[in-house]
């Protein structure tokens, strides 16, 4: 940029990227530090790191929090519970997604920028509001369960709500417009002329979706699907309002041993475990956008 | 197309069914009862969903405001320079917040405010705190529309103010801002709509004074449908329509400004 300077240009990127190392990664700093210490009753909860004693410093630092998370059944099952929870939504999501994606951007024009509108809609309303909607919607005497019994369908609610399908149904539901989008994004960005020439060369369009069209759009599904998963899996409203006894996700348990156990060193330790997991999808994100240049 | 119609269906089917409800006389989901503004006379009279709303609206007002300037200096930087000390951590710092689990930022912000008060006896965690989390994430937003932004634009408008004459700051102000401006409004609007929406990390950075609203909405579900809810969530979709309304007929004000000019 012309005319800034030395000094405008450290103050361009300085002071974002103070904001940003000490309201993000300083705390993430913190919590590994926290994830080392001991639980007490007192504020803060937690034992200090480093004390001065008679003989100097000491440092206090356990790895207990830790063997704790790999041996308490409780733990591994919401690591794992989540994971796949997010695996099955992020397939919904392209299962579904890429349709929509498709249709949209075979349309032209004015149209194409109302649908889009529409899909990027739902995402800026409230989030927590349209989680609770399905609740209206899922529960024992809620709409649908009214309505099947109304038309003669069936005789007894259908348990919709509390389980591992609403859960399912409230990620998907949530998520699709990070899936929708990427995914239009390479569709649009399609040279409609290698189309016509696989049609010139006498393919099918099933074959031409498969082999020309799947292919070309493969970053929009990886962006999707990593804009779906990583947040799905720490996720904590939709398995809190939507979910059961037996559904254990990571983002539910990690917010009840905070507030509800009051156990700051394991909360912090499963965080710290949490984005070691998402660490690699994270930097593949960062990475590929790097590289594509979508964002 | 059928896909679209069934996509649409399935997205909007929920929300539909609030506003409707929403407008049942009857506490029941299941039950018509008539047509009735009754909740939405309970939903005025409600102290604390009028205290909740408020603080929202405060909170999302400032941190909206404080991640444009930040994010829009931060795309800036990620944009224009190509190589910089400590550009990947930076990159990486901008990214990581919009992916990364909500209870992640939440819990690490609070551990971070809880161990400052110790230090040196501040911040108390209320509205600032909320604040300042709100803004470091909307940040992240806006910066990633400015630089999509900024790379869309075309610098020989500003190289041939420079030959016309006009100093940087000039070209900054009536050339380079002006350009990016749908960027700049969309950014806003985004940061101001995630900050009102956010429950998570309010929830953890906290103070014992501040309730926002989708805290009071949470507690509040959490014991079950309530019609008071169901109208205060078409109020709320309304304003956000009217918002991202206002915002898409702006931006393709400014488009078409542009290119004819």
């Amino acid at each position: 940029m012309i005319g800034i300077g030395r000094f405008g240009r450290m103050l361009l990127i300085g002071v974002p990227f103070f904001w940003l190392a000490l309201f993000f990664l300083l705390p993430l700093w913190i919590v590994v530090k926290i994830s080392l210490a001991e639980s007490v009753i007192g504020i803060p909860p937690y034992t200090p790191l480093v004390t001065h004693g008679v003989s100097g410093l000491k440092f206090h630092a356990t790895l207990a929090n830790f063997a704790l998370l790999v041996h308490d059944q409780l733990y591994l099952r919401a690591y794992f519970g989540s994971l796949g929870n997010a695996a099955v939504a992020t397939v919904l999501c392209l299962l579904l997604g890429y349709p929509i994606a498709y249709a949209i951007a075979r349309t032209r024009g004015r149209r194409r920028q109302v649908l889009l509108f529409l899909v990027m809609l739902p995402f800026w309303t409230s989030f927590l509001i349209r989680v609770y909607a399905w609740i209206a919607i899922l529960a024992p005497n809620g709409i649908l369960n009214e309505l099947l019994t109304g038309l003669g369908l069936i005789s007894e609610p259908l348990p919709l709500l509390n389980n591992q399908f609403s859960v399912e149904l409230g990620l998907v539901y949530s998520y699709l417009p990070f899936m929708i989008l990427p995914v239009y994004g390479s569709l649009s960005a399609l040279d409609e002329s290698l189309l016509e020439a696989a049609a010139d060369l006498g393919a099918r369009p099933v074959p031409v979706f498969f082999e020309v069209i799947l292919p070309l759009t493969v970053p929009g599904i990886a962006a999707g699907s990593l804009l779906v998963l990583i947040p799905a899996i720490g996720e904590f409203v939709i398995p809190d309002l939507l979910g059961g006894p037996d559904t254990l996700m990571i983002g539910k348990v990690l917010w009840d041993e905070f507030f509800n156990n009051r156990d700051w060193p394991v909360a912090s330790a499963v965080t710290v475990v949490l984005v070691a997991v998402l660490a690699i999808p994270i930097l593949f994100a960062q990475r590929f956008l790097e590289r594509g240049r979508i964002a | 197309m059928a896909v679209l119609l069934l996509g649409f269906a399935f997205l909007y089917a929920p929300i539909g069914l609030l506003v409707l409800y929403s407008f049942n006389a009857s506490r029941l989901v299941t039950v018509w009862a008539g047509f009735s503004t009754r909740w939405y006379g309970e939903l005025a009279r409600n102290e604390g969903f009028r205290a909740a709303a408020l603080t929202s609206f405060e909170v999302a007002t400032f941190a909206a405001t404080i991640a444009l300037v930040l994010g829009t200096l931060a795309g800036f930087s990620m944009s224009r320079f190509s190589r910089f000390r400590g550009r990947t951590i930076f990159g990486f710092a901008l990214l990581a917040p919009l992916v990364v689990p909500e209870v992640i930022l939440g819990l690490s912000l609070l551990l971070l405010f809880v161990s400052c008060e110790n230090w040196i006896g501040w911040p108390s965690r209320g509205i600032p705190t909320i604040t300042v989390a709100h803004a470091m994430f909307g940040a992240c937003f806006v910066s990633v529309l400015v630089r999509a932004q900024l790379a869309g634009f075309d610098r020989a408008l500003e190289e041939a103010a420079l030959d016309l004459g006009a100093r940087p700051s000039t070209v900054l102000v009536r050339i380079t801002l002006p350009g990016i401006s749908p960027a700049l409004i969309s950014g806003w609007l985004l940061a101001f709509t995630l900050s009102l929406d956010d429950l998570v990390v309010a929830s953890f950075v906290t103070g014992p004074s501040a309730t926002t609203l989708p805290m009071a909405v949470f507690s509040s579900v959490r014991l079950g449908v309530s019609p008071e809810v169901n109208a205060l969530a078409t109020l709320f979709l309304g304003l956000v329509f009217v918002l991202v309304a206002l915002a898409f007929w702006l931006t393709a004000r400014e488009e078409r400004r542009r290119h004819t000019a």
